[in-house]
């Protein structure tokens, strides 16, 4: 099976889009991963539950929700226009953002599964041998949880492959700019006989979001135990 | 004074209170499960708060709920013997050997390291994780690493606990070792009284 170069194109933004909204969220999604799993605060459970809203909210209103806040008119998105000049919204980096924030519950769900196994008995014992909180922080917490960021980042990566609702709704489906594997099959699904570029697509975001899936799994059964699940 | 506590404390839905002086070199806290020992350990280590109360260990306060005094554990300087070892699971025997010693003072070193490893028995365990160790080589590993640290004093939960008699025998010889040639308070919470009756010069009942 070869790919034409339009097609190419697709998987190689699709790629970058996934790989940037990944980057991009896994500092956010550790930071609440770790307020959620060690912290006692009034509105946790609140953050818990707007956390895990794209989850469960259709993801078109997730991406008119994105469009209100961050589109040129919204109330960060025109600050970020009048400040520096940002756009989010109709190009690649709005098509990360939603991509983002779509896999944001995973990626907090897998990393404070991970970091509510580490034991806190042992950042104790770390303390009492002289560490700060910061320092038993970056050499206990932190690497004994990397299996779950690990798996949270592969998971946020399939699940950033395959969105679609709140990226066409945020970023359109602009050729070249937002149309990610979903989009561009979408987009062939109304041309008449394009059937075969169809399951070309499909068949390569099979192959994608499987791969991405199943190291996750193998990331998560290394570190935690045969009968662990990412999900 | 090595130890002068007074403390009310609340742990889940038990409160009770401690309050002991103690210039004996080594101390033993005993009493039966449940009743606080190991809360204690924590609060003068400084990884429990009491609701109130003041812990001066070897002229220095630690806590004073009056005075507005909550040292960090890491600036308290115990060393903390757990009574589960409590290892790093990802560091080898040698990493956790290191881990207080390397965020000690200068010069405050009381042991070096291969001293520990010497007296502990523990050279052929270096290049091991944790969870490759027998529980009496994790305890040993623990107690040097403990030392390693630079401790000001020692806190010991059960160190015996679990050993077979010819280990526990050992670590035994080995802590008068170090009640002796060390100066060093040591706080020691057991349960066997020939071992209370061997290593303590004070006993203090929690009940």
């Amino acid at each position: 099976m070869s790919l034409t170069a339009a097609e190419w194109t697709i998987v190689a933004l699709s790629l970058k889009v996934s790989v940037v909204a990944v980057l991009v969220t896994l500092p956010v999604s550790y930071g609440l991963a770790w307020l959620i799993a060690r912290r006692r605060f009034p509105g946790r459970m609140l953050l818990d539950a707007l956390v895990h809203l794209p989850l469960v909210l259709p993801p078109v209103v997730t991406g008119w929700l994105l469009l209100i806040l961050l589109g040129r008119g919204g109330a960060i998105g025109g600050w970020l226009y009048d400040t520096f000049g940002i756009t989010l919204v109709f190009n690649w980096t709005g098509a990360a953002v939603a991509a983002g924030v779509m896999a944001l519950p995973l990626m907090v769900r897998a990393m404070r599964l991970s970091i509510e196994a580490v034991d806190r008995r042992l950042v104790g014992a770390a303390r009492t041998l002289g560490a700060t909180p910061l320092r038993a922080f970056l050499t206990i917490t932190l690497p004994l949880s990397l299996p779950g960021i690990a798996a949270g980042a592969m998971l946020g990566f399939a699940r950033s492959l395959g969105e679609f609702g709140a990226t066409i709704t945020f970023a359109a489906n602009i050729e070249g700019e937002t149309r990610t594997l979903p989009l561009a099959i979408y987009s062939q699904l109304q041309v008449p006989g394009s059937e075969d570029a169809v399951a070309r697509l499909a068949v390569i975001a099979i192959v994608l979001s499987l791969g991405a899936l199943l190291a996750s799994e193998w990331l998560v059964r290394r570190s935690q135990g045969a009968r662990a699940h990412v999900l | 004074m090595f130890f002068e506590i007074a403390i009310d404390m609340a742990v889940d839905d038990h409160a009770f209170t401690l309050d002991f002086s103690s210039d004996a070199k080594l101390t033993a806290l005993v009493g039966p499960s449940g009743v606080g020992k190991t809360s204690s350990l924590n609060a003068i280590a400084g990884l429990l708060r009491p609701r109130s109360g003041r812990i001066v260990v070897d002229g220095q306060v630690l806590f004073d709920s009056a005075g507005g005094v909550d040292l960090p554990p890491e600036k308290r300087r115990a060393g903390y013997v757990f009574q589960d070892a409590r290892l790093f699971p990802h560091k080898r025997v040698a990493a956790n050997l290191a881990y207080g010693e390397r965020l000690a003072p200068a010069g405050a070193s009381i042991v070096t390291r291969d001293e520990v490893a010497r007296l502990l028995e523990i050279s052929h365990l270096l290049d091991r994780l944790p969870a490759t160790l027998s529980g009496g080589e994790a305890r040993r590993v623990a107690i040097g690493r403990a030392l390693l640290c630079a401790p000001r004093f020692l806190l010991l939960d059960e160190p015996l606990a679990s050993l077979d008699e010819d280990r526990a025998e050992t670590l035994l010889t080995l802590m008068e070792r170090l009640r002796d040639e060390l100066s060093l308070p040591m706080l020691l919470v057991s349960h066997s009284s020939a071992e209370v009756h061997r290593l303590a010069g004070r006993v203090v009942k929690l009940a």
